[in-house]
């Protein structure tokens, strides 16, 4: 047998790729330990959002002239990129949103207020992000369909059984994170969407942060509905994306009107324009899916297995050298879980803890994190949060850990 | 950035160790106060004799420098009148937030003056007033909450 060296990931080089790590903040190297909240940005994703202003800026999907072609090619060019991304089967099945938060109202408005009826249930789980609650609760009031949470273990983890215990035969849909955003607990997901539609139940995934620190294929883990934002995957702000079963997607009426959402209009009718077409009413966010998609290919041009072996790596040092820091205590212990370490110091608040790492050039996020009712569960109002990017790197923990000390010799 | 300046020591031990961290007998006003960002809570009550505060306390959880300011503000304002607490709030506000801040400011904020480094901190400048909006709302007497937000 030949030897096959590996492909290293370098994340050396890697680090050349993104310019916003190479900065001072007070008088320090930026340590950015926050890409849950947002990822930094390589430069050829920046440098794609710049192209299309520079050169490629017109309107899509009319005009006959070059631009608006180009802007034309680009923008489905992205969609098909999404597409092999999330290896859905056609691109008709890719609807460019605003982002997570605007995928998940979509489905709520467009398919939740058309199919459920009073007494029909939605069932999330206790750890979501408030995205994937709010939307289902304006839902429910809507159509006096019932709320139903599938509570979370003391390590946050959501249990096959606890799942099974709240699935019913009212239930239609089950929206769900693939990876919490507060605790990083990665959702036995393929094991929960089979059990859903034995039930008949639709599933939507909350994929936000799950794209970049898991792979996705929505036909094998066979979700019906799969929600995510470009900014943390690499990309660009105000752009993301509802992968949809065509079948379903086909079924529900549009979510709002207005232009490029129609084949023809009078005021006595309206012929609705085909998939996706149909959920982009107005001119959308050209250059932020031009940016998305060149956020791929960045992704794209790296063995994927080897960013996540990375990224674990660099989690397990994190959580050895955090652990031995006095008074800390981390709040989610899921096994499993990606890339982000939630925690408390017991000598200080974590806003405190955020301002101090913060002078030392960490910056890492403080608060509930959007997910209030995880905080609740706890029985805390917030918690600090270190995340992980491809970009990081086992300094990068060290100079968090250094800060923590600080934060015990101030406060301790 | 020092943050020392941040952190006095006045801070962190009124942040550890609030002071009048209880609720008055008798008291006929009330503020609660949030800040939705931090999840930060404060409830304040004080007896109102007339025009003046004659007791004060408060229960709350959060951050250092919003605890050690709730606690350094009722220190301040007991046996002061509404008018004079008002005036004291609007002087502490412009050291926090304003360029136009002066010496005298500072003399007249006397050991509130200790927070003068949170102007630094814009971030911060919530923690750091939310007692104070709290209390606005309490002489008042509006019902519902002080929100920094």
């Amino acid at each position: 047998m030949t030897a096959c060296a590996p492909v290293m990931f370098d994340v050396r080089r890697v680090r050349e790729d993104f310019p916003a790590l190479h900065q001072d903040v007070h008088g320090k190297p930026l340590v950015y330990l926050d890409s849950a909240a947002t990822s930094l940005k390589p430069q050829s994703v920046i440098d794609a959002v710049d192209e299309v202003y520079a050169r490629d800026c017109a309107n899509i999907h009319r005009g006959v002239h070059l631009l608006s072609q180009r802007a034309t090619l680009r923008y489905e060019d992205a969609r098909e990129k999404v597409r092999a991304f999330l290896n859905a089967e056609k691109k008709s099945e890719i609807v460019f949103t605003r982002g997570t938060t605007e995928g998940i109202n979509l489905v709520s408005q467009s398919w939740g207020r058309s199919s459920l009826r009073e007494g029909d249930e939605v069932l999330v789980t206790e750890l979501e992000h408030h995205s994937n609650i709010v939307p289902w609760q304006i839902l429910c009031q809507q159509t006096g369909a019932k709320l139903v949470v599938v509570p979370m273990t003391d390590r946050g983890e959501i249990l096959r059984e606890a799942f099974e215990h709240k699935l019913s035969d009212r239930t239609r849909l089950v929206a769900m994170a693939h990876v919490s955003n507060a605790l990083g607990t990665l959702l036995p997901v393929s094991e929960l969407i089979a059990l859903a539609h034995e039930r008949g139940a639709l599933v939507l995934l909350d994929g936000a942060q799950a794209v970049s620190h898991v792979e996705v294929d929505v036909q094998a883990l066979g979700c019906d509905f799969y929600a995510f934002s470009g900014h943390k995957l690499y990309g660009p702000t105000g752009i993301g994306v509802l992968y949809g079963k065509e079948r379903l997607l086909d079924r529900m009426p549009p979510y709002q009107g207005g232009g490029d959402m129609i084949r023809s209009v009078t005021f006595e009718e309206t012929i609705y324009n085909d998939l996706p077409y149909k959920f982009e009413a107005g001119t959308p966010n050209i250059a932020g899916a031009i940016g998305l998609g060149a956020a791929i290919d960045y992704l794209s041009s790296f063995d994927a297995a080897l960013v996540h072996t990375h990224e674990e790596a660099v989690l397990r040092y994190a959580t050895e050298r955090l652990e031995a820091v006095p008074g800390l205590r981390f709040i989610g212990t899921a096994p499993g879980k990606r890339a982000v370490l939630s925690f408390l110091m017991d000598s200080a608040h974590p806003h405190d803890v955020g301002t101090i790492v913060d002078s030392e050039g960490v910056a890492i996020r403080t608060g509930h994190h959007c997910a209030q009712p995880v905080m609740e569960h706890f029985g805390l109002a917030a918690t600090a949060r270190a995340s992980l990017g491809m970009y990081n790197t086992t300094d990068d923990i060290d100079v968090l850990v250094r800060a923590l000390h600080k934060v015990q010799e101030l406060f301790g | 950035m020092d943050l020392r300046e941040l952190y006095q020591e006045v801070i962190l031990d009124h942040g550890k160790s609030p002071r009048n961290h209880r609720f008055p007998e008798p008291y006929n006003r009330e503020g609660r106060g949030y800040n939705p960002l931090c999840g930060d809570k404060i409830t304040l009550r004080l007896q109102l004799d007339g025009e003046t505060i004659t007791d004060v306390g408060f229960i709350g959880q959060g951050c250092a420098i919003s605890q050690a300011s709730c606690s350094t503000m009722t220190e301040a304002i007991k046996g002061k009148t509404v008018s004079e607490a008002e005036a004291l709030f609007s002087t502490f506000h412009r050291m926090l937030t304003s360029e136009d801040s002066s010496e005298d400011d500072v003399e007249d904020l006397g050991k509130l003056a200790v927070f003068a480094g949170v102007r630094e901190f814009p971030m911060r400048v919530k923690c750091a007033t939310l007692g104070w909006h709290t209390l606005n709302q309490a002489l008042r007497n509006e019902s519902g909450e002080a929100r920094t937000e």
